[in-house]
């Protein structure tokens, strides 16, 4: 692709992806939200972290299996553990970066 | 409007929340600007790139697909079905905006991604998030985003993989944003459920329509308990 075809797509990916970003927002915050979408949405942060981090901890990608013992899995127990104990999001993310780091030297991997 | 006095704190506020996110995207964005130089593109392209989409997960597909000649139509259709998940997080953030200026949302859905939607939906529960500390982080965020993927373009084969743990920091987040968000039983179950969904979308749906399948799923699921244990708690309450 030359320069001019890659603006254009660069330009149509960013209207695709902002779109969805926007649109909701935009619409929603505007009006008042029947009682059992409020509801429904609010268990949508807790789904979907999970939904994103599930995978990473318990399966390998192409071909797409479950994996148990990944050191992404080990090192979220501690991790978790500390999030679960001190709340601290700083401290979290440092804690999971030294177990992961830790343990990928120790596997040597 | 409370004007100067509290604009600092706004700033510092926001800031002070976006850090995480920032450590967390720094090597993703080096690495990305790696692939993006390797495929053929110039440094000023890549940022352009990060410029008018960010959204790191649809650039990484779009590099590789860019690698592998895919056409245009192709491309956006894949980033669209990627993205579309941010339908959701945005619907869920909208309850935060009752009655905003479209201005300002535009502004700010701008930089909606799973990070910036973790950080902000944890502190609008715990109250006293304001709507422009949200935006600095967001923004904060996207600078990073954008000037890492720069940097990686010019520089990321320098960087050894994996140092200090440094990809973990996304992992680690998103753990602790989770552990905010179990604010009773219901969530745990929401959460356990969207997990197991999780797995098994992954393994069987294509792309990453995983996370919106077991989203709803698992939402749908939490909603319906709610109401169930709502129901019996008023039960009992008058037995």
């Amino acid at each position: 692709m030359n320069g001019h075809d890659l603006l254009i797509l660069f330009l149509a990916m960013g209207a695709v992806t902002y779109l969805p970003r926007m649109l909701p927002l935009v619409l929603l915050s505007r009006r008042q939200l029947p009682a059992w979408l409020g509801e429904w949405l609010e268990m949508i942060p807790a789904a979907i972290l999970s939904a994103l981090i599930a995978p990473a901890l318990f399966t390998q990608a192409s071909p797409r299996l479950v994996v148990l013992g990944k050191p992404e899995l080990w090192a979220a127990l501690p991790t978790l553990l500390f999030a679960l104990k001190t709340r601290s999001l700083a401290g979290t993310v440092l804690v999971g970066m030294v177990c992961y780091w830790g343990l990928r030297l120790f596997l040597k991997l | 409007m409370t004007r100067s006095p509290f604009k600092k704190g706004i700033m510092t506020a926001g800031l002070g929340a976006a850090w995480p996110i920032c450590l967390g995207y720094f090597p993703i964005g080096l690495s990305l600007g790696v692939l993006a130089q390797k495929c053929g593109l110039a440094p000023w392209q890549t940022g352009l790139m990060s410029l008018l989409v960010f959204a790191g997960g649809s650039q990484f597909i779009a590099i590789a697909m860019l690698g592998s000649g895919a056409s245009m139509a192709t491309i956006v259709a894949t980033t669209f079905m990627v993205n579309l998940r941010h339908l959701l997080m945005s619907s869920a953030l909208s309850v935060h905006f009752p009655g905003v200026s479209r201005r300002f949302l535009a502004l700010f859905a701008y930089g909606v991604t799973d990070e910036s939607f973790g950080v902000n939906m944890a502190r609008f529960n715990q109250g006293g998030w304001d709507r422009r500390s949200a935006l600095v982080l967001n923004h904060t965020a996207n600078l990073t985003w954008i000037l890492s993927t720069v940097l990686g373009a010019f520089l990321g084969e320098f960087i050894p993989a994996g140092a200090l743990g440094i990809d973990y920091a996304l992992t680690g987040m998103f753990i602790c944003l989770l552990v905010f968000q179990l604010r009773g039983p219901a969530f745990v179950a929401t959460a356990f459920v969207a997990g197991v969904c999780s797995v098994i979308a992954y393994l069987w749906l294509p792309g990453n329509a995983y996370i919106m399948v077991a989203s709803c799923l698992a939402a749908t699921f939490g909603f319906c308990l709610r109401r169930v244990m709502g129901r019996q708690g008023r039960v009992l309450e008058r037995a």
